[in-house]
């Protein structure tokens, strides 16, 4: 398990990578490391077999946290234990403080990147799943200059992203909720803790004044080749008091929203069943956390 | 192809060459001769490789030497206590029977220093996250789980038996 | 210190470990540490079919690749080899290291690569050029009973390689006389033990001095004479080094095929060759997977729960190349009726050869799959009678006035008190609580469940069992030695001969032989010899070492200190009767002052020819060569009957679960076992191998399986697939234990290696069936997976509301 033979270069600025990325001639692959929790393995079973590597390590600002009235910035090249750890994430982006508890495991939290699991694209992955439910905006930055890419956008396929050759993914905004009566909930099965999930559920919602649901965001991770929003319940549920009976129906709309697929570790009907059942679980949470 | 790389390792300035392509374990143990930092899996699942870098713990297989050029790296073998003896955590894995065969104990050791240093007085639960990325097929992690808790009583002054 | 019949001062206590210093400094040496100057690096070709014609094999642009020595294939080397050991009678069932003419699973190694780097050798495996002609692959476990199964061993005939039947007791009988029967299937799937080192080993060829050495992380009898054999060169050629510290093993650190690879091509090459298993290789190629088993059983019992007799049909999928694996239906024989009063049983066992990785030895020796049936049938009769489970198994259970106990197959167990260990599992759970706790969770609306299992680990070890699947397998001794030397200055030496892979073997041999000579065993020191300097070893399996090893030292050690007196005796000119030894001084009894000291007496046996008594040879060195102890040495009567292994280890486990019924998740809440394993050396590593093998256990309950699709294709070659617990699924585990010394052993010791493992997965899957027992289900098929388990919840609440 060594990788195959490949070049490697530090980037001192993203116009530097961008300009590596971007000189990639045929049968070559130029592709970014960041923290490479999901690149290394790969590449150590020749999976992935890029030929040069450009790392992002080294540039400055492309790490770091900052929270604007409604939204929180976390640099591409922040570390996943880094974003854990903040109170500015656990204060305003709770949903992504729960869920970044469940990647991976210290070792690889303290070393992989937030950006860099959302380039990868994983399906079953928490953090994507969590910037698809709150509509993240993902800034890269290529040669032809900065683009924004809504989350709903950015995820194509497994492990594929509308990410341009050239682009480096240099921030992610995720949009802060503000109100008082906000609950967020995360709910996740895996055969072990610390494994991609095998299915997992994000809900955030919030209160109105009278105790009914003024917005609520939903979402699916590993059922679908990418995340999944569930637009169909939130809609069923806005405006609802939100009680069992109604959160049990809206959850009727799950089934047509995603297509999962068997594998090793689960039936695609254990995972639309569970995807049912977390989601119900996640939304309840939410529910609670909003009226404590 | 190959690079000169030069980190700190156990306190050492060490230099030597390497492909972009070698893991940073395979520089500790073969350019190195730091053979202490195990090899388990080689995909980031077992942990066995873990070390510090720049104090935080990590998997050195996910790593490429290249990447670790001008940082600092602690080994097993830079566990030791003050004065070069045997680290206390490294005494309470002996005094508790952390371990059979010794294979993932380097890692395991690694994994409850970075513990300790941010946690010194870590439940049993906060235990058993801080290894739960570390695979033992021996101990069923019962004993080192204990023996974590024991170098942390006993740097609370407690005797922690 | 309960129930220990001696007062020992070292035996028994608290007390650090000779072998842990070295590995919390990162100082072991492993297989993968051992730096041969020169030395290159073996990567493999391997095939991506599970059967296969191999049509052309074109190594011409790896050869052309940088730093490549040469490229092996599978004929080249069956040219120049001998086909490695099988335990059946197959003679056309031929087993070459790397695929000769096609191969039969997918995984299978069919070149080996050598160069000057891994790395290199990585990247020229990927241009040998291999034309395969795929072929439909034999799978499904029942399938390859059939006729028209396609043939794995085209040779062979047939995919059946074992078919025999044995009946001890008054089968019928008992079962005419039975008040009920019950029939029912259990399923083991495949799982291991994955050691987090994987195989590996270093060989280097002397032609001058004609000696091949060999580094590996071995743990297996008999691995000098095997590789030999394979090389066609003379036993006394093979030099293995019996002090790399290995990785872990609990049985299938086997690397005899990889050993024959690299002992071939450095004699071939003039150069050091190491082959390291990566990950990949060893989970899908290497010595990984375990027993795969299907179990058709019916027990015939009374109203009262009284068990009478089993019939019972093992089927066991051993993949493409048997070895030794089948051997592991033979094992279970010494305990299989497990700890219960059964007076007969049937048995029918089947090995069957399928498209998968080969079989190979696993913790235990087939008796984990074989307790997992026998418990399994025990909670369905107390489900069927409504007897609780914990009252039947006492009504079962040997009594402790009953041993010695002969069960219906010959063999004798030496001693026990399973109902005291029950009770000590059960108080120690907090039974009570415990069922208030599970019935409190269940009002609440939770899946909640208690398990229960006891169960047997013989220990010890003895190969009479193959002659009952191979009549040509007549070996009847399985010996360990012991040396041990006190030097000029009164130091103590004791030489093992055989690898450690963290039993702790080290710390036994110096706190028996501390305690036998009443020497500090921190002061005495322990190696491993190598083969040429060895004496007589089967290695560390069968949880063999305590009774075997540790009967040797003891029997070395007091030859040492009759010695020691004789000429105490002599020298202080009183008769050899009155002399005693205390605390390292030889005194006359009654007469404190007439004394020498143990180095005093050492110095006279090394250099004062003229103090020993005449005709003595000088100097201080015994040994000792043992026979299992208790063993009858003779091959089985015409019955069948014989004893197997001597000594009887017992647990009693005691998990609680609850699950999830959303989700089918199931978490483990506690664990509380009490075991007996006699007389206990070393507390720390008695409880280390208890947990660790009972954690090992949770995984092939809950988690582990070396999964194959239906055309064969192997699913769980990483560890992202084939999932080990962590810290997170293995609760921290109570234990208490409990001892009946055995007779047949020097200090009362027992095995302890494997208990943990040869109950925990018949006690989870009882846990999971009593939490899914109010919905009605039992499930039998081991792994239970969360998706398993939801699916059953899923159908049976489909079934109702539907």
């Amino acid at each position: 398990m060594k990788a195959a033979e490949f070049d490697y270069v530090r980037a001192d600025s993203v116009a530097a990578a961008s300009a590596a990325l971007a000189a990639a001639g045929p049968g070559e692959e130029h592709r970014i490391i960041a923290g490479g929790q999901t690149l290394v393995p790969l590449m150590a079973m020749r999976l992935a077999r890029p030929t040069l590597l450009v790392d992002i390590d080294g540039i400055d600002g492309l790490d770091g946290i900052e929270a604007s009235d409604d939204a929180v910035a976390i640099g591409a090249m922040t570390r996943q234990r880094t974003a854990e750890l903040s109170p500015t994430v656990r204060d305003r982006l709770p949903l992504l403080a729960k869920a970044l508890g469940f990647v991976g495991h210290l070792q690889t939290r303290n070393r992989g990147t937030v950006g860099g699991s959302l380039a990868h694209g994983d399906p079953a992955a928490e953090i994507p799943l969590v910037a698809v439910a709150l509509d993240a905006e993902l800034e890269a930055e290529g040669r032809a200059g900065r683009r924004t890419y809504p989350a709903a956008a950015f995820f194509e396929a497994p492990m594929a992203t509308a990410i341009a050759a050239d682009e480096c993914l240099v921030e992610a905004r995720f949009p802060a909720w503000n109100g008082a009566r906000i609950g967020t909930g995360f709910q996740e099965v895996a055969s072990r803790k610390g494994d991609f999930a095998i299915v997992a559920a994000a809900a955030q919602l919030a209160l109105d004044g009278g105790g009914r649901c003024a917005r609520i965001a939903a979402a699916l991770g590993g059922v679908a080749p990418i995340p999944v929003r569930i637009p169909a319940l939130e809609d069923a549920l806005s405006g609802s008091r939100l009680e069992d009976g109604e959160i049990e129906a809206a959850l009727g709309s799950v089934e047509a929203a995603i297509e999962p697929d068997d594998d090793l570790h689960a039936t695609a009907a254990y995972r639309g069943r569970v995807a049912r059942v977390l989601l119900g679980r996640a939304i309840r949470e939410a529910r609670a956390e909003a009226l404590a | 192809m190959t690079r000169e790389i030069a980190l700190t390792v156990n306190g050492r300035e060490r230099r030597a060459s390497a492909m972009p392509r070698m893991t940073l374990v395979d520089f500790l143990r073969d350019a190195l001769a730091l053979t202490g930092t195990h090899i388990g899996c080689e995909h980031g699942v077992c942990g066995a490789c873990s070390i510090l870098l720049d104090g935080v713990a990590v998997r050195s297989c996910l790593i490429f030497a290249v990447q670790a050029d001008g940082h600092e790296v602690t080994t097993v073998e830079g566990l030791a206590g003050p004065g070069g003896g045997i680290g206390d955590l490294q005494d309470a894995f002996w005094e508790c029977h952390a371990m059979q065969c010794g294979y993932c104990t380097p890692g395991m050791l690694v994994a409850g220093h970075a513990l300790l240093a941010e946690n010194p007085e870590p439940a049993t639960e906060d235990i058993r996250e801080a290894i739960s990325g570390n695979l033992c097929r021996c101990t069923g992690y019962t004993q080192i789980v204990e023996a974590i808790a024991l170098c942390a009583a006993k740097r609370r002054g407690e005797d922690g038996r | 210190m309960n129930g220990h019949g001696a007062n020992y001062r070292y035996v028994s206590r608290k007390r650090r470990t000779k072998e842990d210093g070295r590995f919390i400094t990162g100082s072991g040496r492993f297989a993968a540490d051992v730096a041969v100057p020169g030395m290159k690096h073996v990567a493999l070709v391997a095939s991506p079919h599970p059967r296969a014609n191999i049509l052309n094999i074109d190594a011409s642009a790896a050869l052309a690749s940088p730093g490549v020595h040469a490229v092996l294939t599978g004929d080249a080397l069956a040219a120049e080899t001998a086909p490695l050991f099988n335990g059946l009678d197959i003679p056309n069932v031929k087993w070459f290291p790397l695929a000769v003419g096609m191969t039969r699973y997918a995984g299978e190694w069919v070149a080996a690569v050598v160069a000057d780097s891994r790395y290199l050798a990585e990247d020229a495996a990927e241009l040998v050029a291999v034309e395969y002609e795929a072929l439909p692959a034999a799978v499904e476990i029942e399938s390859l009973l059939e006729p028209d199964s396609p043939l794995v061993h085209p040779g062979h005939g047939s995919n059946v390689l074992l078919r025999k039947t044995f009946e001890w007791g008054p089968v019928e009988a008992d079962f005419a006389a039975a008040e009920q029967t019950l029939t029912y299937r259990a399923r083991w799937g495949r799982s291991s033990t994955v050691p987090i080192e994987t195989f590996g080993v270093v060989s280097r060829w002397d032609p001058v001095r004609e000696i091949l050495d060999v580094w590996a992380s071995i743990q297996m009898p008999n691995y000098q004479e095997q590789i030999a054999s394979a090389l066609g060169i003379p036993t006394n050629w093979v030099r293995v080094h019996n002090d790399v510290d290995v990785g872990g093993s609990y049985g299938v650190k086997r690397g005899i095929k990889h050993t024959v690879i690299v002992g071939h091509l450095a004699r071939k090459l003039g150069m050091p060759v190491r082959l390291v298993e990566d990950r990949l290789d060893n989970m899908s190629g290497g010595d990984a997977h375990g027993p795969d088993r299907l179990f058709d059983v019916t027990l015939a019992f009374d109203d009262d729960g009284t068990i009478r007799s089993m019939k019972l049909r093992a089927i066991d999928d051993v993949g493409a190349y048997p070895g030794r694996g089948p051997l592991q239906l033979g094992k279970p024989i010494t305990a299989l009726v497990g700890p219960y009063r059964l007076s007969s049983v049937a048995y029918e066992a089947i090995s069957v050869t399928s498209n998968k990785t080969g079989q190979v030895p696993v913790r235990g020796f087939g008796q984990s799959p074989t307790n997992f049936m026998i418990e399994t049938g025990i909670d369905l009769v107390a489900r069927r009678l409504g007897i609780d489970r914990i009252e039947l198994r006492r009504r079962n259970l040997i009594q402790s006035d009953q041993f010695p106990w002969r069960i219906p197959t010959g063999t004798e167990y030496d001693s026990g008190d399973y109902h005291a260990v029950l009770e000590k599992a059960l108080d120690l759970a907090d039974y009570d609580a415990l069922v208030a706790r599970r019935d409190a969770a269940r009002e609440a609306g939770r899946l909640a469940g208690i398990g229960i299992a006891t169960c047997l680990e013989p220990g010890g070890g003895n190969n009479i069992f193959e002659q009952l699947l191979n009549e040509k397998l007549t070996v009847t001794t399985f010996v360990e030695s012991c040396l041990m030397r006190v030097d000029m200055h009164g130091h103590v030496t004791a030489v093992m001969s055989t690898t450690t892979s963290g039993q702790g073997h080290e710390t036994l041999i110096a706190t028996i032989a501390g305690e036998e000579l009443e020497r500090d065993p921190d002061t005495i020191r322990v190696t491993h010899a190598d083969s040429l300097e060895a004496l007589p070893t089967r290695s560390p399996v069968a949880s063999r070492m305590a009774i075997v090893l540790g009967s040797a030292t003891s029997e070395a050690a007091r030859r040492i200190r009759a010695k020691m007196v004789r000429i105490a005796a002599h020298d202080l000119g009183a008769a050899e009767d009155l002399v005693e030894y205390q605390d390292g001084t030889f005194f006359v009894r009654g007469e404190p002052a007439r004394k020498l000291s143990w180095e005093e007496v050492a110095a006279i046996a090394h250099r004062q020819f003229h103090r020993l008594p005449p005709g003595m040879e000088p100097c201080l060195q015994e040994f000792s060569v043992l026979q299992v102890p208790g063993a009858s040495g003779q091959l089985p009567n015409e019955k069948k009957e014989i004893q197997l292994y001597p000594c009887f280890s017992f647990q009693a486990h005691v998990p609680y679960v609850e699950i999830d019924p959303g989700t089918g998740k199931v978490e483990l809440l506690d664990y509380a076992i009490g075991h007996d394993c006699g007389t206990v050396i070393n507390p720390d590593i008695v409880r280390g191998m208890i947990v660790g093998g009972l954690a090992h256990g949770i995984g092939a309950a809950l988690y582990e399986k070396f999964a194959y699709d239906a055309d064969g294709q192997f699913l769980a070659g990483s560890f992202v697939d084939y999932l080990l617990p962590s810290a997170h699924e293995i609760p921290i585990v109570r234990d208490v234990e409990h001892c009946t010394p055995s007779p047949r052993t020097s200090l009362g010791q027992k095995g302890s290696g494997e208990g943990g493992y040869l109950g925990a997965p018949a006690a989870v899957a009882s846990a999971v069936n009593d939490a899914l027992a109010p919905l009605g289900i039992s499930l039998s098929e081991l792994p239970m997976r969360l998706c398993d388990i939801e699916a059953a919840i899923h159908a049976k609440r489909t079934e109702r509301t539907g």
